[in-house]
């Protein structure tokens, strides 16, 4: 009897390869189990990544305005600044045409967008487009160009108008991210700071990454007592704390943070108390609030339980053992602790800090609220070119800055604590 | 041994509450000679691992002092008491690896690099895991843990090692095989080994002397084949090993020996006078399976018969249980020579030695 030992393949006993036959016994329960994240992971497409990745495109497209003005653009990169203080004739050519035959409403959008480049783009072409139709009414062709635009308007006569275009001209652009960090391109097209009345978007960067790290930071040194203690009192006291944790949790944002100003204000709660007291004078009311102090007040009691609740679950599983063992080996109970007990902390520690800070980098509403003047952060621009002045594509690179912020520490975090290290509940 | 200046470990009427209420450990008194392995053996709740903890320095004791080598250490906090200890579940530290786990003692006592280097290693090869060192605990299976929980208790050289059922989470086999590589460590460096259990045959196979706890009190401490051969009263009787009992009334007491009238009229057994005193007292008689004898008759008197109700073949022996004088959980021990041919049903022939027989409390 000869015995065959097949050793590029294993076979089942039916003589079927054994990875097939796997894989056919295995479909079933992928598919199982595909169909049943299905809903969600289409909900998350839906209402997540493509609206996501629709901002992000939003925040390097130029290309409406490039559709409105595709001649003149064309024309204009022709333009050699060295050797002419204006624009060849053409150029005006170009734009008297296509503000003459273009479709109002697109031409209207072009001119938001113009006006993100430098302000006073907006009445200067309404004023000449309506002197264009006119012309256009009469039939006359106007002898030079560029001539009939000055004579409408001295400002056609301004080079500086024209350099602004110079950041329109491509389909896609990154004039929106300099702009989100103070900058801006120069006639030449070269990356230069903004005047310096219109430098705001990295004083609130700095001043969004202090906040948060504060936050954080508080966040840490308020809510590492109260998870030990949740974590080691017994059950019927645990639960009872564990509802003081959670009840803010439970009430709405916008009441806890009035209740803030209430708390906080300069006719408030614990203004009073003081004056009451006798530690500070009437004349001498602190300024707890619509500042930044009142910013990292507020952010932290509201943030505190996203830090206190990763702390409590990884607490809650080191045996008690833990520390008696230590002191039993001869560590004092403070050696214990540093040595034993905060070690084994870290996954909570870090998941809490990771999750705070990445919450209060983007926090908007508490901020808008009890911020003021110098406490506002980053989100409030967001907000405020969201919903004001509708430039949606400062807007978007604002937040791609801040997701790639987020990533970053993300990645970050990954190298230096270890992403399965981090846990949550 | 019980004289207090040679005594390493004593407690001295200790008790215990938590609440204020309940006592948990009552009037304590034990003495523990130096170089000792001594279990204190008990049912949950006993009160024996609280005993330990109050050692350790983990609990303070109500009322009573601890000595440790004569000295008082109520006021000592356990990080300077130099008591080693093996926790039940380990308590290693999952941060570090097995080498950091056992230098941790000796870098808090401030020990030069080489030398904890040098003792380390001694200490895993001890536990026979020198090649360990660099592990984390996680990565090591649950015996080899065990192992290096007592290496970490050893390596510090502490004056004595308390163990509280260190192998409770171990299986069968393993088990046996640490109970003797523990006896053997402890044969070979000589420390005094305070270890809790409740598993009897550990406590036998280990100890030099057993403890017996219940209900916060030691019931009897001796070694354990007195433990075993001559329980004082009917807790430690059924607590350590097999045991049958029969109930009775005290009729007759003669010097170190009694006659009881067995309840229910089954007749008159000749006894040991133990744990009862007068005529006329209630007791419990109590006999191991493997004193009752099978188809022979004594001079004692003491000949019954009782009905197989089941026979149960363990290969070496045949565990018959028996009806005898209305107790229907009567076991017998037949040692399989080949020659045991009765069935279920079966009316057998018993007797015992009146020696064997010990007439205990109720």
């Amino acid at each position: 009897m000869e015995v065959t030992i097949s050793t590029a393949e294993l076979l089942t006993t039916d003589g079927i390869p054994l990875k097939q036959s796997l894989r056919k016994a295995e479909r079933r329960n992928k598919l199982r189990a595909f169909l049943l994240v299905f809903p969600l992971l289409l909900f998350i497409i839906v209402t997540f990544v493509m609206p996501i990745g629709d901002m992000l495109l939003r925040s390097v497209d130029d290309s409406q305005i490039n559709s409105v003005f595709p001649n003149t653009f064309e024309e204009y990169k022709n333009w050699d600044k060295g050797a002419d203080e204006l624009p060849p004739e053409e150029v005006y050519k170009s734009l008297f045409f296509e503000l003459a035959n273009g479709d109002k409403r697109q031409i209207g959008k072009a001119l938001t967008r113009m006006n993100y480049a430098k302000s006073g783009w907006k009445s200067l072409i309404k004023k000449t487009s309506r002197e264009i139709k006119k012309i256009v009414k009469k039939g006359e062709e106007p002898v030079s160009y560029k001539d009939t635009f000055i004579k409408i308007n001295k400002f056609w006569g301004d080079p500086t108008y024209w350099y602004s275009f110079n950041q329109m001209v491509n389909d896609r652009s990154s004039i929106y991210y300099w702009n989100a960090l103070d900058r801006t391109f120069d006639e030449d097209g070269d990356v230069v700071l903004q005047d310096e009345k219109r430098r705001m978007y990295i004083k609130t960067w700095l001043r969004t990454f202090k906040v948060s790290v504060y936050v954080t930071i508080f966040c840490l040194i308020l809510g590492f007592p109260v998870a030990h203690l949740l974590a080691n009192l017994p059950l019927r006291y645990s639960n009872l704390l564990m509802i003081f944790v959670l009840l803010p949790f439970w009430t709405s944002l916008l009441v806890r943070t009035t209740a803030w100003i209430v708390m906080l204000q300069q006719n408030g709660v614990i203004n009073g108390i003081l004056v009451w007291l006798g530690v500070i004078s009437d004349d001498g009311r602190i300024q707890m609030v619509y500042n930044e102090a009142g910013t990292l007040i507020a952010m932290t009691q509201i943030l505190l339980p996203f830090m206190i609740l990763p702390l409590y679950s990884v607490m809650r599983v080191i045996p008690k053992s833990h520390m008696r063992a230590a002191q039993n080996l001869g560590a004092k109970p403070a050696m214990a602790f540093w040595r034993v007990y905060l070690p084994q902390t870290i996954p909570g520690i870090s998941a809490g800090g990771l999750l705070v800070f990445v919450l209060a980098i983007g926090y908007f509403i508490t901020p808008e609220l009890v911020g003021g003047k110098d406490g506002k952060l980053i989100g409030s621009w967001i907000a405020y070119h969201l919903k004001t002045t509708l430039n949606w594509g400062l807007c978007a690179a604002l937040g791609g800055i801040l997701l790639g912020i987020m990533l970053i520490f993300y990645w970050l975090y990954n190298k230096i604590v270890g992403i399965d290290n981090i846990k949550l509940g | 041994m019980n004289d207090t200046s040679q005594s390493f470990v004593k407690f001295e009427k200790i008790d215990k509450s938590y609440d204020g209420e309940v006592l948990v450990v009552k009037n304590l008194n034990l003495d523990i000679a130096k170089g000792e392995f001594v279990t204190m053996l008990g049912p949950s709740g006993s009160g024996k691992t609280t005993t330990l903890m109050m050692l350790a320095g983990f609990e303070t004791p109500t009322n009573g002092e601890i000595f440790l080598d004569t000295k008082p250490i109520s006021k000592i906090p356990p990080y300077e008491r130099e008591i080693g200890m093996v926790f039940q579940n380990y308590a290693l530290f999952p941060h570090m690896t097995v080498a950091e786990n056992l230098s941790f003692p000796l870098e808090v006592r401030k020990i030069s690099k080489p030398d904890i280097k040098e003792k380390v290693q001694k200490a895993l090869d001890m536990v026979e895991l020198g090649n360990f060192g660099t592990r984390f605990p996680a990565q090591l299976s649950g015996g080899q843990q065990q192992r290096v929980a007592l290496a970490r208790a050893l390596v510090f050289e502490p004056r004595l090692v308390l163990m509280d059922e260190p192998l409770g989470a171990l299986d069968k086999n393993l088990r046996e095989q640490m109970q003797y590589e523990i006896k053997h460590i402890h044969d070979r460096i000589g420390i005094t080994v305070v270890y809790v259990t409740h598993d009897q045959s550990e406590a036998l196979t280990m100890s030099n002397r057993i403890a017996v706890f219940n209900d916060g009190v030691v019931q009897q401490l001796s070694t354990p084949d007195i433990l075993y051969e001559k329980p004082e009263n009917s807790f430690v009787a059924k607590f350590i090993g097999e045991n049958n009992t029969l109930n009775g009334v005290v009729r007759e007491v003669n010097g170190s020996s009694c006659t009881v009238e067995l309840d229910g009229g089954f007749g008159m057994v000749k006894a040991l006078k133990i744990n009862v005193n007068e005529v006329g007292e209630k007791t419990q008689l109590s006999i191991r399976p493997e004193r009752v004898s099978i188809d022979k008759t004594t001079s004692d008197s003491n000949n019954f018969s009782g009905k197989i109700e089941e026979l149960i073949y363990l290969g070496d022996h045949i565990r018959a249980r028996l009806d005898v004088c209305g107790n229907n959980e009567f076991i017998v021990k037949v040692p399989n020579e080949g020659s045991f041919n009765h069935k279920e049903g079966d009316e057998l022939k018993l007797s015992w030695n009146s020696e064997d027989v010990r007439a205990l409390d109720l």
